[in-house]
């Protein structure tokens, strides 16, 4: 417990330009070098060191935020373990990103309340007058992390974690019961049920991670942005969302530094505009630079609201672009409907499904409707006003689900392989622990009386 | 009238399967031992099944072996039958279950334990304990005589209060008619232990010239049998089959049709029954989808046409029994020699026990096997070995021996005892042990032996052939990695294997990490020079096949043998733990633990309440250090 290696976000979050991920622990360095992706190997670097980088996914190898990371080896540091600390910018999106990739990593959990500094008392870095301070400030955080957790866990989620993690139980009585009673007339155990059982199990931590997603989204909003040649309509699309909704929320620095983000809400559907600057600009004699941040606002975005003039013809560079982006998630938006088309709709047909497709009058202040339901169907399949989703959101919560999945995953692979149970066992039982970890449950017996009154045994 | 009847190291109070191991460990320490038995000739009785082993209960049966106990030895004397179970498993779960003679094997034991120096033997009930300033010094008999000692150990099994149930029947007894230990009861009460009133029962035998065996499927031991003890070579015993049948339709209308009058549902049961071995009448009320039963046929011995009926556990009466039993195909005509039964006995709430198993409550006191609320035999004597080692080290004035989780399934029973408790009477499971692939059948040795060695019941010559295997397992893992192999010789066993082809020259070790390739596969591609045997090649084979795994649960051991470390003072007040949750502090005060991974165990007890006994512990070290300088 004291000797492995533990993460948080030490600063607060969604306040500030700037947000600390501390690591501490043994696997602090080493598991940080796995995916950070700079000129020095942080293995090498030396105490008390900054290196610019990059945080990176390391199955993809794609980048995922760029990064100062400081490393501090023990015992010259607050816990006085080797401690590694991520600047990232301030964005929650963007921290948790990091923070995701981190508690990935083998030997590497989420700290307990307190726990940083329970370890910097524990390991001497703390005067023995705060020992009682040091007990409040566990006790204090832990009871209301507990209180969240626990508010959390009586809502729908906690009844789906239950249902998910029945499931896996069964598979492990079903396990257990092949081992402890192999003379027993219970049927033997075949890697088609465990496939069947691990695949059920899968599918349903897939939907609910896909929540966590469409959570996220929802406190944070879509990135959005809208991208099209001038004078198509952008800026004055960008006014009437911006008008419809007095809830222009906050001017948040954004992860790209030049990227100012706006933030409205279209009905139920948050959405952070990017780069609306430039595209204010674009009424300005600079074009040019309008259309270049443009490029590289769609480059961060989740959503792109494409912006054709109905009333001209398509022009080479709208062809350009819409080929550049025609397969991320895209709406295409044919402004001034209430004029004459010019556009060669078969053309555009044929490189955009139809459902994908808005028709718009910015001017006349239709079709504002329209857009809303083709973005929900695009990101809530459809479903947001169904009021009570479930949604993951909680780090903790997400990275329990994800191990749970890997050792699933490991579960049916081992079971392809020939493995034997007792071992696939180990892999379907951390899955039952992680989903247990959710729920804050006692593990202990209950196993055990899973596996009798799942079977009938005796002598 | 009472008078002075002798003067002894330690007692032991109970002759079944902990009391042999214990009184064996402690006169075998050197301590003088006396071992007091209610009837002499029930010594090492086997009540129930007459079978030893299967999964977790083999293991155990290894583990006492590794320690220098006896079980292992004496079954491997008297078995009549020998199966390895699991075998298409991974080899963590192999596991060893024998059929006993079970009169040989009580007879056996009984002449171990006449022959062993230090060591008395003798007949009579324990009444009364004689306890002065929180410490045991002596017992008293129903005949009177006082023994005295510096340690007790108490295994009474199901004697205690024991009251045999059947039908509308119920009168006190102990198992099989015989006495029941009453008074003792009644001194442990008054000395302050909580107890608990437990349950369990047996099925009818039968007579074996009135089975029909054609209607029956024939089960029979393994052709080349392995043994329990590592000190058998070799067995010349002749095996007998077990037989296999099914309860019938006619069966559970029987048992329906009577349900009135089982005790089971009459109320007349007070005593918690185990879950793992319910009754006939249970199984079919509880699963009444479950169209047919299987039914075990086991001969009882060699020198005895008694079977019994292993899955037809009962309390209902007689008449009614012989009624189930002539429903089953293949026992239509059958005689019953004798009835099933349930019995209720008093166990002593184990929290009540630190984990050498000597009580809280008096110093020098030792309870193991049955009434510590287990069940089965060798869970028994698992608890009968470490209390007696323990009782015997206590007399000499050295630590206790206390088995980790992570050592063995011992380890584990007596951690889950004392820790947490049980509500039932607890059978050991592979599924309790969270290192399962650590805590394998053929590595008990390798876990145990050492400190077999340091208690001093591993001989000098037999620790040194203890040293020899693991030395030459180690120096052949790491030969087989220097040989090479090429393609084009391994390709025809690969093929008849069902094995990938290789396309590069591959080295022995990784070759057998292929789940579908085995040492003797590889072994003429790879022959070697040590003068291995075959349970070292098997030691070979496991510990490179399943490396990965190992070493993965190897490091989960050590992070949380860091928290086993890491010990609480004796005298730690948790009631003014400052921030401890109200719960915790009463768990903690009631339990006790000696370490802060036992604390971490105990149901009620936070991680949040862990870190503040962290804290609270290092303060209170800080502190005491000041002070001593």
């Amino acid at each position: 417990m004291v000797h492995d290696t533990i993460a948080a976000i030490s600063t607060a979050i969604g306040e500030g330009g700037i947000a600390i991920i501390r690591v501490s622990g043994p696997d602090a360095i080493e598991g940080t070098a796995r995916i950070f992706r700079s000129r020095t190997d942080l293995r090498d670097a030396a105490t008390h060191t900054v290196q610019y980088g990059h945080i990176i996914d390391p199955k993809s190898g794609e980048e995922v935020e760029e990064v100062i990371v400081t490393v501090m080896r023990g015992p010259r540091s607050f816990t006085a373990e080797d401690v590694v600390e991520i600047n990232a910018h301030g964005g929650v999106v963007a921290v948790k990103k990091v923070l995701d990739q981190v508690l990935l990593q083998d030997g590497m959990r989420l700290a307990e309340p307190g726990e940083f500094t329970k370890r910097a008392f524990l390991n001497g870095r703390i005067d023995l007058m705060q020992a009682e301070a040091v007990i409040d400030l566990i006790r204090s955080k832990s009871d209301r992390a507990f209180s969240v957790a626990r508010k959390q866990a009586e809502g729908t989620l906690s009844k789906r974690i239950k249902a998910l993690r029945q499931t896996v139980i069964e598979l492990l009585a079903h396990i257990e019961v092949n081992i402890d009673y192999p003379e027993h007339d219970v049927e033997d155990l075949t890697s088609a049920y465990i496939r069947e059982q691990s695949g059920s199990a899968l599918e349903e931590i897939g939907k609910l991670l896909k929540t966590a997603n469409e959570g996220k989204i929802l406190r944070e909003g879509i990135m959005t942005a809208i991208v099209g040649r001038p004078n198509v309509g952008k800026s004055s699309l960008l006014n009437m969302l911006a008008q419809e909704n007095k809830a222009i929320v906050t001017d948040i620095p954004g992860t790209t530094r030049d990227v100012i983000e706006e933030y409205v809400t279209l009905n139920h559907i948050p959405l952070r505009l990017l780069d609306t600057a430039g595209i204010r600009e674009t009424n300005d004699v600079v074009e040019k630079i309008g259309v270049e941040r443009s490029h590289n606002a769609l480059e961060e975005a989740d959503l792109i609201l494409f912006v054709l003039n109905n009333n001209e013809p398509m022009h080479e560079d709208d062809r350009v672009l819409l080929e550049k982006v025609k397969d991320r998630q895209l709406i295409l938006i044919i402004n001034k409907s209430d004029l004459e088309s010019k556009l060669d709709m078969a053309e555009i047909n044929s490189l955009i499904d139809e459902e994908r497709i808005v028709r718009m009058s910015v001017r006349e202040e239709e079709g504002l409707d329209l857009l809303e339901k083709a973005i929900s169907k695009l990101f809530f399949e459809g479903q947001l006003d169904s009021g009570d989703l479930t949604y993951v959101s909680n780090v903790r919560h997400i990275s329990l689900l994800k191990r749970a999945q890997q050792s699933l995953l490991d579960a049916i692979e081992a079971s392809n392989a020939g493995i034997p149970i007792d071992l696939i066992q180990i892999d379907v039982r951390s899955a039952w622990e992680s989903l247990g970890e959710i729920l804050g449950d006692e593990v202990g017996d209950s196993l055990i009386d899973q596996i009798f009154s799942q079977f009938c045994l005796g002598k | 009238m009472t008078y002075e009847a002798g003067q002894y190291d330690v007692i032991v109070i109970g002759a079944g399967h902990a009391g042999c191991e214990s009184a064996l460990a402690s006169a075998r320490m050197g301590c003088e031992t006396l071992l007091l038995t209610i009837n002499l000739d029930m010594v090492a009785f086997m009540p129930c099944n007459p079978s030893i082993g299967g999964p977790a209960k083999g293991h155990v049966v290894r583990e006492i072996d590794a320690l220098g106990g006896e079980m292992g030895r004496n079954i491997d004397k008297t078995f009549i039958q020998m199966r390895m179970l699991n075998t298409g498993k991974g080899p963590a779960v192999h596991a060893l279950r024998a059929q006993a003679d079970k009169f040989s094997y009580q007879h056996t034991m009984k002449k171990t334990i006449e022959e062993t120096d230090h060591l008395t033997l003798r007949q009579g009930m324990a009444e009364d304990l004689i306890v002065e300033d929180g410490k045991v010094i002596g017992i008293v008999t129903k005949t009177g005589a006082i023994y005295r000692a510096k340690a007790v150990v108490i295994t009474t099994g199901t004697y205690l209060r024991g009251k045999i149930i059947m039908g509308e029947l119920m009168y006190e007894s102990g198992p099989n008619n015989q006495q029941p230990s009453v008074k003792l009861s009644a001194s442990l009460k008054e000395l302050g232990f909580k107890l608990a009133r437990f349950k369990t029962g047996t099925p009818p035998r039968v007579h074996k010239d009135t089975i029909d065996f054609s209607k029956t499927e024939i089960q029979p031991g393994d052709d080349n049998p392995k043994f329990f003890s590592y000190e058998t070579k070799s067995s010349d015993n002749e095996q007998l089959p077990c037989w296999l049948t099914y309860t019938s339709e006619a069966t559970h209308k029987i048992i329906n049709d009577n349900l009135h009058r089982a005790p089971m549902f009459s109320g007349a049961i007070e005593g918690t029954g185990p879950r793992y071995c319910p009754s006939i009448e249970d199984k079919i009320v509880r699963f009444a989808d479950k169209p047919k039963h299987q039914i075990f046929l086991e001969p009882e011995g060699k020198h005895t046409s008694e079977y019994y009926v292993q899955g037809l556990s009962t309390s209902m009466p007689e008449d009614v029994q012989l009624g189930i039993l002539r429903s089953i195909p293949g026992l239509e005509n059958v005689e019953m020699m004798r009835n099933g039964y349930a019995i209720e006995y008093d166990a002593v709430v184990p929290t009540q026990l630190w984990p050498s198993l000597e009580t809280k409550l008096v110093d020098g006191l030792f309870t193991a096997g049955q009434i510590n609320g287990t069940s089965g035999y060798e869970e028994a004597a698992g608890q009968g070995i470490i209390a007696g080692i323990n009782a015997a080290r206590k007399v000499q004035g050295r630590e206790p021996v206390i088995i980790e989780r992570s050592q063995g399934y011992i380890g584990v029973m007596i951690d889950d005892l004392v820790t947490k408790g049980t509500n039932d009477p607890y059978r050991l499971l592979t599924s309790r042990a969270e290192y399962r692939l650590l805590l394998r059948h053929d590595n008990a040795d390798l876990r145990l032996t050492p400190t077999g060695y340091e208690i001093g019941l591993i001989s000098e010559e037999r620790y040194q052939e203890f040293l020899n295997k693991k030395e030459l397992v180690a120096q052949e893992i790491e030969r087989l990695g220097t040989v090479k192999i090429r393609p084009e010789v391994a390709q025809p066993m690969l093929d008849a294997a069902n094995s990938a082809p290789i396309a590069f020259t591959m080295d022995a070790l990784s070759l057998l990490r292929r789940p579908e390739l085995t040492y003797a596969l590889i072994e003429p591609f790879a022959p070697s020079e040590l003068p291995l045997t075959e349970e070292m090649k098997e030691q070979v084979e496991i510990q490179i096949k399943y490396a990965g795994y190992i070493e993965k649960q190897l490091h989960q051991v050590e992070r949380l043998n860091k928290m086993e470390k890491k010990k609480i003072p004796d005298d730690i007040v948790y009631s003014e733990v400052h921030g401890l949750a109200s719960e915790a502090k009463q768990k903690l005060a009631d339990i006790r633990p000696l370490s802060i991974g036992q604390a971490s165990r105990i149901a009620g007890v936070t991680p949040a309440d862990i870190s503040i006994l962290l804290v609270y512990l290092e303060h209170y070290n800080r502190v005491t250090a000041a002070r001593g300088q």
